[in-house]
């Protein structure tokens, strides 16, 4: 009975669906706000990336939403693991001499990739989400190949916490000092193409960076320890 | 052939969230539920992205060498898909923690027997 | 370039479909790896870089990670 039910649910959606897609034509240009984005938008922020103008200028609050639910995702992971049983902490078993070497070595490599990733933000594509990915990736790195050592649980706090004030701080100067709205482009533009460019996005960028990275490597530690 | 060349993305998408649905209605374990909320999810965003598309168009990146004046794609799905997945990431990491719990507390992760034990 | 479009769009259907069939649950993690995967290349070919590297990073190497350690502490196989 509950199969019948969801086959019949499923093609009620795919006729919806289907009949939907075939008015939308492919490859037409549908709107005109990314027209004006792409018009005026050296000439505005600055910024030569427009996807990243788009997130950091002119649809900045999204942004702060979306640290917002990844802040809250974070706490109630590790609000929901929090056993408190004491267990016994069983052996490890170490890795070989080559892993633990070769981890070793490529895991500054591999931040250095993604502060390069998150710096360049606005003239490259990248920004602070994919560079923040990659930083958690070297941590996880680290945990599969040298078993023994963990993250230190107070930095990476302390990381976490400064980089979101400083989003929240950089928003309600631009309140204060520049124009009439939170997250406004107060610093000046600079010439674009060059690094230090396009008001306060590298700034906020720089911040978004480190605290995307250091969440996602406290979930993955708090998963990890929880699984040992 | 031009049915194909305009809408192959099209059903790749709709496939794919026809997939999704179809795991999460019927399946019973709770980790594949989990699976398919995740491949619904990158079918939306795939969906997303592919309606911003323009015919012969480029990234939407300035360059110093001033290339031929062709059309830019839409900025404006790209950067609600960047939100979409990250947020996508954010619900399956809390979503997993939960049926961690769920295994801890019952047993088993089978929807219908966890269901039978009410109290 | 149309084919190589409808081969990638036919391998990724063909995975998820894998990934709701597969009763070893290591397995349908590895199958729905694959779908983020060729969803990246997809993205690249619709012009869009930066969802690209976002997808890449997130969705195929963080997800599939998460994805692990959750079923090492819970039920291996289906049921």
């Amino acid at each position: 009975m509950k199969r019948i039910i969801s086959f019949i649910l499923l093609a009620i959606v795919a006729l919806g669906i289907t009949l939907s897609l075939l008015n939308i034509p492919f490859g037409m240009p549908k709107t005109k706000v990314g027209e004006h984005y792409i018009k005026k938008g050296i000439q505005e922020t600055g910024a030569t990336n427009i996807v990243t103008s788009v997130v950091l200028n002119y649809r900045g609050f999204d942004t702060l939403g979306e640290v917002t639910v990844l802040f809250v995702s974070a706490i109630g992971l590790s609000a929901v693991l929090a056993t408190r049983e004491k267990k016994i902490a069983e052996k490890i078993e170490s890795a070989s001499l080559v892993l633990y070497t070769g981890c070793r070595f490529l895991f500054p490599l591999i931040l250095f990739f993604g502060a390069y990733i998150f710096i360049h933000g606005h003239l490259t594509p990248g920004g602070g989400f994919q560079g923040g990915a990659i930083i958690a990736s070297a941590f996880l790195l680290m945990y599969l190949g040298c078993r023994e050592r963990r993250i230190s649980e107070k930095r990476t706090k302390i990381a976490e916490s400064l980089s979101g004030l400083v989003f929240i701080v950089v928003g309600l100067i631009g309140l204060a000092v520049g124009g009439y709205y939170f997250l406004s482009n107060f610093l000046p533009k600079g010439t674009p193409f060059s690094l230090l460019s396009a008001g306060i996005i590298p700034i906020i960028y720089i911040a978004i960076g480190f605290k995307v990275g250091s969440e996602l490597a406290f979930i993955i530690d708090r998963l990890m320890r929880e699984s040992e | 052939m031009s049915f194909l060349n305009n809408y192959i993305y099209y059903i790749g998408a709709f496939g794919l969230i026809f997939i999704g649905l179809y795991i999460i209605l019927v399946k019973r374990n709770l980790i594949k539920v989990i699976i398919g909320l995740s491949i619904l999810d990158t079918g939306i965003n795939l969906f997303l992205i592919s309606i911003g598309y323009i015919s012969k168009g480029t990234a939407p990146i300035f360059e110093k060498v001033e290339a031929k004046l062709a059309p830019m794609v839409d900025p404006v799905p790209q950067a609600l898909v960047l939100t979409a997945i990250v947020i996508g990431v954010a619900v399956l990491a809390l979503a997993l923690s939960l049926a961690i719990r769920l295994y801890h507390h019952y047993g088993t992760l089978n929807l219908r027997k966890i269901r039978e034990q009410r109290w | 370039m149309i084919f190589l479009v409808a081969f990638l769009v036919g391998v990724m259907l063909i995975s998820a479909i894998a990934a709701s069939i597969f009763k070893d649950l290591m397995n349908a993690v590895i199958a729905s790896c694959l779908v983020s995967l060729i969803a990246a290349i997809l993205f690249y070919f619709l012009q869009a870089p930066d969802v690209a590297m976002a997808e890449a990073a997130i969705g195929a190497a963080l997800v599939t990670a998460v994805f692990v350690i959750a079923i090492r502490r819970t039920n291996r196989y289906e049921e």
